[in-house]
């Protein structure tokens, strides 16, 4: 019963892992690119762990995959965000296909 | 031309897929349970999509993107090897590489920015 909740769980990692690196080579443009693979990866990843955690129950090594679960869903977002801050202020301009684009403005108002 | 690629790209995706169902297991990776096996051959063709985005990528921050994700994917790595070999220390390693891979991310976002690492 364990390892089976825990196959459903990895299957489902599994298949969010694949379709974010796959979003990772198909989307046109930095920040896509970013938005797609962070948000996948990390649900991914964090479905893997669920799953170990399953096959595993609450033994040493079970707690330890649920601290690094809490670990990536706190740093995943915050090193996504740093990497968007820094493409835009480096100077990536976004694909021509952006409809609209806030931080310009926001920057224009600081300087 | 472009319906054409887009297909070229469908039939590559669907290739790979029936790849990691259906593909012979290495003798490497054979363990007691088959699921487990197919399990690393997913993740080993994500890292792979993963490293083409970094030998291709136009601008630097792509390659900085390609690699961050590289490094969470290693820690489901690690997650799945602690499975089949019955060894606690493989997500002990998975803890460390998030914690590295954190950090080293964090400098390479500070050194794109062009600011030094103290402001």
């Amino acid at each position: 019963m364990n390892s089976t909740i825990g196959m459903i769980l990895i299957t489902i990692g599994l298949v969010f892992d694949f379709f974010g690196c796959l979003g990772l080579i198909r989307f046109p443009d930095v920040y896509n690119r970013l938005q797609a693979s962070a948000k996948c990866i990390t649900l991914g990843t964090c479905g893997i762990l669920l799953g170990l955690v399953a096959f595993q129950g609450f033994t040493a090594t079970g707690i330890k995959a649920l601290l690094c679960l809490v670990f990536i869903i706190l740093t995943a977002p915050v090193s996504a965000h740093a990497l968007a801050r820094s493409a835009y202020r480096s100077g990536v301009k976004p694909w021509e296909g952006t409809i609209m684009d806030e931080y310009e403005k926001d920057i224009k108002k600081i300087r | 031309m472009k319906r054409l690629r887009w297909l070229l790209g469908l039939i590559l995706i669907l290739a790979l897929a029936a790849a990691i169902i259906f593909a012979p297991i290495p003798s490497m990776l054979k363990w007691q349970s088959d699921f487990l096996s197919r399990a690393f051959l997913c993740l080993l063709i994500s890292a792979i999509l993963c490293l083409y985005r970094v030998f291709r990528g136009p601008t630097a921050p792509d390659r900085a993107v390609a690699i961050d994700m590289l490094g969470i994917l290693i820690v489901g790595f690690c997650a799945i090897l602690s499975i089949p070999t019955g060894r606690d220390w493989y997500i002990d390693i998975g803890i460390a590489w998030a914690l590295q891979s954190f950090i080293g991310i964090m400098a390479l976002a500070k050194y794109l920015e062009g600011k030094d690492f103290d402001e």
